[in-house]
């Protein structure tokens, strides 16, 4: 029983935005360039976050399952806070080191010129933000759960460590990759506090579909109805298509 | 915090002074004769948020039995809460056509009664560090300025303004209310933005720069009632306090016109 309480809760919010949503104005509504745009956005910006926390967060997760250093436990945490902080503090922080005052932002942009705020890179970089701890994770616990044995057996045959890494553990743990760069990507499509607060809300150059729901709701409930149908679709269609595809239709 | 603690008490007093007992008829009265008591609950601009907090403080010293809590945000937002049925007993609104949401969809209890007028400035950075003096300077290669978005009140009122001065503007971004457009002001991300004269004074740490344009985008703000208040009575008496003197004089000195 509470099983089925558990499913209704999930489910009813979602069956509520189908039977409210303006079905005879929906081709219309849909053809508008603004939600062209915000979708295009919010695929772009989501997929390029994706690649960014990739790049780092492998890494990061392999240091973090492998490497011992001192302090290792505390790094684990640090990695995760972003997790539980409300997104909209993130932005605040982002704010406050890559803004055009930031730490960080006021010497990039008296050097180079360079500002990340009110940009489509910023909106990256809070997405970025916000979704690396759940690659993170997902590869680290991979890491942990992988047999060691295979790359010392690669290690004493000749291997370097970057062959190693490469030809061993990277095909190992890609799984665990796979499903850590889907719950990242789905994270950084739905990102809106540190989006809004870092990146602020341009039509076309910030404004991803999540803020383009919350401002259409101050004025439009349908239109915002319809720009949470079509990004709902999105990501249950890409998220169903990667899941067979990538992980094989397990986990 | 001690100062603004301080400067709310020296408001609250100012308030309470210009009171004298002639007002209370006014400010005391319950139309339905009933004690005002219990939580009044108030949904309002976000741009009234220093001047209400006031006023309902100064409402409490004048009900004792009564306490306002405050829901500050855009008044768009605040109107949808209100016919997806929230429960709240009055209702300020930072134009009238976001009042219209409300009355339109039955939800007010009699008719809006305006009771503040609020004008745009340039806000800048202390010291207006870039020199800004007209609008049309908003419009230089490489300014960075923050407006509403035109679904907020504040945004529609930027655009009427800006139409007015034959100026345009591409902000780097469209805030969701007139606090996070000033925001971006005192982080020094932007170097200016369309707020209220209201928000410049109350923020402190920035300046305001006036200019003729605004003066043909003035949002009017109506106060009402709601329908489904869970205080009517309470409700109702808030809405007078608020069109009373002592509401008035505190409403001014935030930088408000009056209607």
């Amino acid at each position: 029983m509470p099983a089925v309480a558990g499913l209704t809760f999930l489910v009813l919010p979602l069956l509520g935005l189908l039977v409210r949503a303006p079905w005879a104005t929906l081709p219309r509504r849909l053809a508008e360039p603004a939600v062209l745009a915000a979708l295009r956005l919010s695929l772009t910006t989501a997929t390029l976050a994706t690649v960014l926390c990739l790049v780092f967060g492998v890494p990061l997760a392999w240091l973090l399952a492998r490497g011992s250093f001192p302090g290792r436990r505390l790094v684990r945490a640090l990695v995760t806070v972003p997790m539980v902080l409300p997104p909209v503090v993130g932005g605040v922080a982002l704010l406050l080191v890559f803004g055009r005052r930031g730490l960080v932002g006021g010497p990039l942009d008296a050097a180079f010129g360079v500002s990340l705020p009110f940009t489509t890179a910023g909106v990256v970089v809070a997405e970025a933000f916000v979704a690396m701890p759940f690659l993170v994770i997902s590869v680290q616990g991979a890491l942990r759960a992988a047999d060691t044995r295979y790359e010392e057996a690669a290690a004493t045959l000749g291997a370097g460590r970057w062959t190693v890494f490469r030809r061993v553990t990277l095909p190992m743990v890609a799984p665990g990759v796979a499903a850590g760069a889907v719950l990242c990507w789905a994270r950084a499509l739905g990102e809106f506090g540190a989006t809004i607060t870092f990146a602020g809300n341009f039509p076309g150059r910030t404004q991803t579909m999540p803020l383009a729901v919350y401002l259409a709701l101050e004025q439009d409930v349908d239109a915002a109805i319809v720009l949470s149908l079509v990004l709902l679709t999105v990501s249950v269609a890409i998220l169903a298509g990667l899941r067979d595809r990538w992980l094989g239709g397990a986990g | 915090m001690g100062r603004r603690l301080l400067v709310t008490l020296l408001a609250t007093a100012v308030v309470a002074g210009c009171g004298g007992p002639a007002d209370h008829d006014t400010a005391g009265g319950t139309p339905s004769g009933q004690p005002v008591a219990g939580t009044v609950t108030v949904l309002a601009a976000a741009s009234l948020t220093e001047s209400f907090t006031r006023i309902g403080a100064a409402f409490h010293r004048a009900h004792p039995g009564a306490t306002v809590r405050f829901s500050f945000g855009g008044s768009s937002g605040l109107a949808q809460q209100i016919t997806a049925g929230a429960p709240a007993d009055v209702f300020a609104s930072a134009n009238p056509d976001t009042m219209t949401t409300v009355t339109d969809a039955g939800d007010a209890a009699g008719k809006p009664v305006t009771f503040a007028r609020n004008q745009l400035v340039i806000a800048v950075p202390k010291g207006n560090p870039q020199g800004i003096s007209t609008v049309d300077q908003l419009a230089s290669p490489g300014r960075k300025v923050a407006l509403c978005a035109a679904q907020v009140p504040c945004g529609a009122a930027a655009q009427r303004a800006l139409r007015a001065a034959g100026v345009r503007v591409t902000p780097v971004s469209q805030e969701q209310d007139v606090k996070a457009a000033l925001a971006k002001v005192k982080l020094g991300e932007v170097d200016a933005a369309l707020v209220y004269r209201t928000d410049v004074r109350a923020a402190g740490d920035v300046d305001g720069i006036e200019f003729p344009a605004s003066a043909s985008a003035i949002n009017d703000y109506p106060i009402v009632a709601l329908r489904a208040a869970p205080n009517p009575s309470g409700g109702a008496a808030f809405v007078a306090y608020v069109r009373s003197e002592p509401a008035r004089a505190a409403l001014a000195a935030a930088g408000f016109q009056r209607p």
